[in-house]
């Protein structure tokens, strides 16, 4: 099996592609940089890849809201062809301002497959950024590589989180046809809306979604500053209890499953 | 000129959090009346749009339609009024003050295709309720507007876009001085706001003479840059004339003769370049080394907090940018003073803020630049004294990493002077010779020039491309446009050299800027770099592709000159070696006049519980968890160590730790010690302190005390006071002799000389401080520890000797006193403590450490105990044999206190070699704290009721201390 390649999206005010890259290394993927006046330069180049990445960061500085004109510039400049690297069954993640841009581009959740806003992630109830480490479960979903029942602490670290479908109908449809794909949860592993847990008062919890193929994700909190052992907060405590540290951190896990479904489908 | 007027709202069924968050601040700016308060975002759009091009904008661009409505109001249209009971406010930036959003405005209207039309934002807020609107537009200007940068319209709508600049002064100016006497000089000086003093315009006027002509207004505005206090430090490395008693002596240069010569002196291997480049860089590992820098950025922080912090943030960061042939920036740290948040608003001085808004203002300004910049912000801490309520001090520092091999860099003759990033405005003029001068009443509108409002995307585009031209080693030198702008980057960077530069070149944020303006500008996020032609072509493809702006500037030459035109016409042409050497050395005395205190006579502590929650309380001591969190301290995936720790990530780190190489253990523990307190019994105390805690912070975090390099930033009153001045050079001494016991380097450091308000006849000074950071490189962070506890049944080891050392301790400001004995550092014990508790961490067997700073003993154990929800029992009769609340809180330095488990006490003890240390308690399964003599209680405390007290003081959102916790 070749590696996946893997296009790690940058463009100004992105800002987590380092540690994006890396952990996509680690997992066993063959990720490359790609910034996005490259892409546009030559689009077809998105085609090369089975896995499209855009990482957190303040792109363009969240200017007007956050991932707003990223998304302007996708969907004006190379729509088409996101729209056709998903429709041929590329993968896709996006993380923190990455999960923002694809909302506000309508990737996700992407009920009906059409490039439009169904939801959005708004300013957090406490109205200013927070930097926390938060548990996540994964849900039942459509997620074709994050497998339901998961616990995982990944730090969360955004100002606009809040995810507000557009309408009650949309909210139903989203927890019903499996768009939900990771909660907040409490010490039971239930889904809150209680503060700090939920650090930003998402309802029902909500803290990432697919679309209707299963194969694109955003999530609000950061695996990629979970994945080295020495990256959880309690490692130290991890250590003394199990002699050892773990060989990874809890963000490896969505990592490692995106590899391997895009390595067996190379 | 005319535009289109869109807002957007949030829809009336939806929380509007930043309404909310209006209504309360217009509420503590004491408005009564208002009942609730709608936030509206404002854009102005070029008329140049049709009505159908400006909806689609709103609808696609502006709004999130999940959320938000819109109002549109077209160019020529006149706003309808506001219904009754409703008043509107609109918050516009005043002409020239940056405005980041427009210009992503712009560029989502080129990204649909739309005619290319200027853009500008604001704010408006809907109020609601029974308020005069006067008074409404009052408390508007103090709660929801900064005047400085902002003006704010009542009920009116903007009438359209900001006028322009107006058309620019390109006249060669002279200025003539050649016949004036000193007087006269002094006068020029001090109306031109060139903060020269006597001898310096004396020199400068011999200068003019010898050539036979008067200097232009750009030769005379680059002097006044180039040899401003904060370019040349020129009281440090002046000459000081220094009397303690029947001591005197002479310092030919003080900076060299004291701080410099500890690194000197101790020529550690570790140690690639100092004080010579912007940051200090010592070797990290085989290839890379890294290296720091903190600055200070008070007097705009003071006027303008939110912008005088980011811009302070973003200063920093392009310094360490601007280290070597580029560093990439992987930390920040960041240290505060302020007044106390809740001084009453009549004991603020009339010109001064309100110390809970400066506060306020700083957090975010620091959060809305770094966050952007995705540079975690790993490690700081927060001071407060009243003295701190005209000149709040704010240090921002920044660590980066480059290979050793780009450690030192030479403009090359021929190269070219290409300047990168942000355009030029008339944002930041004078901001140089600004901080040289006192602050008063009036200052707030005397300067509001010096102010910049930061674009951390425009800085983030110049790293990027930065990184990039660097790995493909596309120029021979870089450095950044900070202080004095064109002139002293330029100026530097030409030093051994010469150069021709031609401004009109540069790109400008607006029109309307005379030469000599463009030349000195402090305008954010602007490099410069010197590039060898053959590799210019390729890096202005890198700039293209990283949407970086960048223009050739003029060209190095071996001439021994600094010429500048505009437009060809010559504005200056100056002998570089006047330029740079030609400053008048400073002589100035200092006296050390020991100041006389006396140590309190308090009754024995009758309610130890209550003095122990007043002592968590204080707002030294208490949580910084609202703060901390607003940062973002994981960005980047290095942190090993975190800013807070613990079962509920609430205690409070020592020291960062960060491993910035991902996949290599090797790391990097970053600490800093400050105690301005300390400062008003003796200066020396709080230098040796701050020095001393840095590095406890470090150790107790697993940091190595012989791999630490250090900082020293010096924040001070007025030195032409022979007092002042005293104090310095006694704290100063003082740092120098603990430096070269610890064998602790300094790799860089920084002064802020004039932090005194004049308010009215009464003149407040700061107390001197001396923050000392420390940075060690280790070899794996799998060997650190934290501060929480991990185990019922471990055994607590305080190492280090209690003292009867109270003066200036939180446990006596907590009764009102100051007292005599403030602690001072035994440079023998403080290095045994140091390397055995080093030792220890590095044999694993510590479970937790913490060191003993403000609050003592108290405060130490209760956070260890908070952070880990252990309960602990500490015998004060085994600390010490002072009386308990001695034993309990004083500040005696080199302690630290430590977890270890019983069976492995005595490889700890062997460890700590000759550290004097005691087993002074041990963890308890209980929830409660326990301070006893011997067998008896004495002092005891819920871990709710620390907590309580411990979180309360800064839970500005009410949300640290809930009801009830999960």
């Amino acid at each position: 099996m070749s590696k996946p390649r893997i296009l790690v999206l940058r463009a100004p005010g992105i800002n987590c592609e380092r540690e994006t890259h890396e952990a996509f290394a680690r997992a066993g993927g063959a990720p490359e940089y790609l910034h996005v006046n490259q892409l546009i330069a030559s689009p077809s180049r998105l085609q090369d890849f089975s896995v499209l990445v855009v990482p957190g960061g303040f792109s363009y500085g969240d200017d007007i809201m956050s991932g707003r004109v990223l998304a302007t510039e996708l969907k004006a400049r190379l729509g088409t062809e996101i729209t056709q690297f998903v429709e041929r069954g590329g993968l896709g993640l996006g993380i923190c301002n990455g999960f923002q841009v694809l909302v506000r581009l309508g990737l996700l959740p992407c009920t009906k497959g059409r490039l439009e806003e169904e939801v959005t992630l708004t300013h957090n109830l406490s109205n200013h950024y927070e930097c926390r480490w938060v548990t996540l479960r994964s849900q039942k979903s459509r997620c074709v590589f994050l497998p339901e029942g998961l616990t995982l602490r990944w730090p969360a670290a955004h100002g606009e989180g809040r995810l507000v479908p557009r309408d009650a109908a949309m909210a139903e449809y989203l927890h019903t046809q499996g768009h939900v794909a990771l909660c907040y949860v409490d010490a039971d592993g239930r889904p809150t809306e209680t503060y700090p847990l939920n650090p930003n008062g998402s309802p029902r919890g909500v803290a990432g979604l697919t679309n209707h193929t299963g194969r694109v994700l955003g999530v609000m909190p950061h695996p990629d500053r979970a994945w080295l052992p020495t990256h959880m907060p309690d490692w130290r405590n991890t250590a003394l209890a199990q002699g050892a540290v773990p060989a990874d951190g809890d963000g490896m896990e969505l990592f490692r499953a995106m590899v391997r479904v895009a390595a067996a489908e190379v | 000129m005319q535009a289109w007027r869109i807002e957007v709202l949030v829809r009336s069924d939806m929380p509007d959090p930043a309404g909310n968050a209006a209504l309360r601040s217009l509420h503590q700016a004491g408005l009564t009346g208002i009942t609730s308060v709608r936030s509206r975002r404002g854009f102005l759009l070029g008329a140049g749009l049709n009505a159908a091009q400006a909806e689609q904008v709103a609808a696609s661009v502006l709004m999130d339609p999940v959320t938000d409505r819109y109002e549109v109001l077209a160019p020529e249209a006149v706003p309808e009024p506001a219904a009754k009971g409703t008043h509107r406010v609109s918050v516009l930036l005043r002409p020239g003050v940056t405005d980041p959003v427009a210009h992503s405005v712009e560029k989502a209207m080129r990204d649909l295709g739309l005619p290319a039309v200027p853009a500008a934002t604001y704010k408006a807020y809907e109020v609601t309720g029974t308020v005069d609107a006067k008074a409404l537009a009052a408390a508007a200007r103090r709660a929801l507007a900064n005047d400085v940068i902002q003006q704010v319209l009542p009920d009116q709508w903007p009438a359209g876009m900001p006028g322009p600049g107006g058309a620019a002064d390109l006249q060669v100016q002279e200025v003539p001085l050649r016949t004036l006497d000193a007087a006269a000089l002094v006068k020029l000086s001090q109306d031109g706001g060139l903060a020269l003093d006597e001898a310096e315009m004396l020199a400068i006027q011999q200068h003019f003479r010898a050539q036979g002509r008067d200097p232009r207004r750009m030769e005379l505005e680059t002097l006044a840059q180039t040899w401003s206090e904060h370019c040349k430090h020129k009281t440090l490395t002046g000459r000081v004339r220094f009397r303690d008693g029947a001591r005197e002596h002479l310092y030919d240069n003080l900076l060299k003769s004291t701080i410099a010569h500890v690194t000197r002196t101790l020529d550690r291997d570790f140690c690639v370049s100092v004080f010579v480049d912007n940051a200090g860089i010592i070797r990290f590992d085989e290839e890379d080394s890294v290296c720091i820098k903190v600055e200070t950025h008070n007097r705009p922080s003071a006027i303008e907090p939110f912008g005088g912090a980011g811009t302070g943030v973003g200063g920093v960061i392009r310094d360490v940018l601007g280290t070597g042939l580029g560093a990439r920036p992987i930390a920040s740290t960041d240290v505060f003073c302020f007044a106390p948040p809740d001084m009453p608003a009549a004991q603020v001085p009339a010109g001064c803020m309100h110390p809970a808004s400066i506060m306020k203002g700083v957090v975010s300004g620091v959060r809305d630049y770094g966050n952007p910049m995705g540079i975690p912000t790993v490690n700081g801490s927060i001071h407060f004294d009243e003295n701190f309520v005209g000149n709040p001090l704010v240090y921002v520092g920044n660590i980066g990493i480059l290979p050793t091999r780009r450690a030192s860099k030479q403009p090359r003759a021929g190269d070219f002077i290409v300047a990168l990033g942000g355009r030029t405005g008339r944002d930041g003029i004078h901001g140089a010779t600004f901080s040289s001068m006192d602050l008063h009443t009036e200052s707030e509108k005397v300067s509001s020039g010096a102010v910049q409002i930061g674009d951390p995307i425009t800085e983030r585009k110049v790293m990027d491309a930065v990184m990039r031209a660097a790995d493909e080693d596309l120029f021979h030198a870089i450095t950044d446009c900070g202080a004095g702008g064109f002139s002293s980057a330029v100026g530097e960077m030409s030093e051994d050299l010469g150069a021709t530069v031609e401004l009109e070149g540069a790109p400008l944020k607006y029109q309307g800027l005379a030469p000599w303006e463009i030349w000195i500008s402090e305008a954010q996020e602007r490099m410069v770099l010197s590039v060898p032609p053959e590799r210019l072509d390729r890096l202005m493809t890198v700039c293209r592709e990283e949407s970086c702006e960048a223009v050739v500037l003029g060209r190095f030459e071996p001439t021994g000159r600094l010429v500048v035109k505009y437009g060809g016409v010559v504005h200056a042409d100056m002998d570089l070696h006047f330029l740079h050497k030609g400053l008048p050395v400073r002589e100035r005395q200092a006296l050390y006049v020991p100041q006389q205190h006396t140590e309190p006579s308090l009754p024995a502590e009758s309610d130890p519980r209550s003095a122990l929650l007043a002592v968590m309380a204080d707002f030294g001591v208490c949580s910084k968890e609202w703060v901390i969190r607003q940062y973002d301290h994981e960005v980047q995936a290095g942190s090993a160590g975190k800013p807070l720790c613990g079962v509920r990530n609430d205690g409070p780190a020592d020291a960062a730790v960060i491993a910035p190489k991902l996949g290599s253990k090797r790391g990097v523990v970053l600490s800093n010690g400050l105690n301005p307190r300390y400062s008003r019994i003796d200066p020396a105390a709080m230098a040796e302190c701050a020095l001393d805690e840095a590095m406890r912070n470090s150790v107790a975090a697993g940091g190595d005390p012989d791999t630490t390099a250090v900082l020293d930033n010096y924040c001070w009153g007025n030195t032409r006071n022979a007092e002042r001045l005293g104090e310095l050079v006694r704290a100063t001494e003082a740092l120098c002799s603990l430096a070269i016991a610890y064998r602790t380097p300094f790799v860089s450091g920084k002064d802020s000389l004039h932090n005194e308000f004049r308010a009215g006849d009464r003149t407040i000074t700061i107390p001197g401080c001396i923050l000392v950071t420390a940075m060690s490189v280790i070899p794996d962070v799998g060997r650190t520890v934290t501060s929480d506890l991990k185990r019922t049944g471990s055994l607590l080891v305080l190492v280090g000797t209690t003292k009867d050392e109270l003066g200036g301790s939180v446990y006596y400001k907590t009764k009102g006193q100051l007292g005599a004995n403030v602690p001072r550092v035994d440079a023998r014990l403080g290095s045994d403590v140091l390397h055995g508790v080093a030792r220890a961490v590095q044999s694993h067997c510590v479970l937790a450490a913490h060191d003993l700073s403000e609050g003592g003993l108290g405060a130490a154990a209760a956070e260890m105990a908070l952070a880990g929800r252990k309960g602990i029992r500490v015998d004060l009769d085994a600390v010490s044999a002072l009386a308990p609340e001695r034993s309990l809180f004083s500040e005696s330095q080199s302690r630290i206190l430590l977890e270890v488990a019983p069976d492995r006490l005595a490889d700890l003890v062997a460890n700590l070699g000759p550290a004097p240390h005691a087993v002074v308690g041990s963890v308890t399964g209980t929830d409660r704290v326990e301070f006893t003599r011997g067998k008896a209680a004495w002092c005891t405390a819920t871990l709710a009721e620390v907590e309580r007290a411990w979180k309360r003081p800064l839970d500005f959102d009410g949300t640290l201390v809930p009801e009830v916790r999960p």
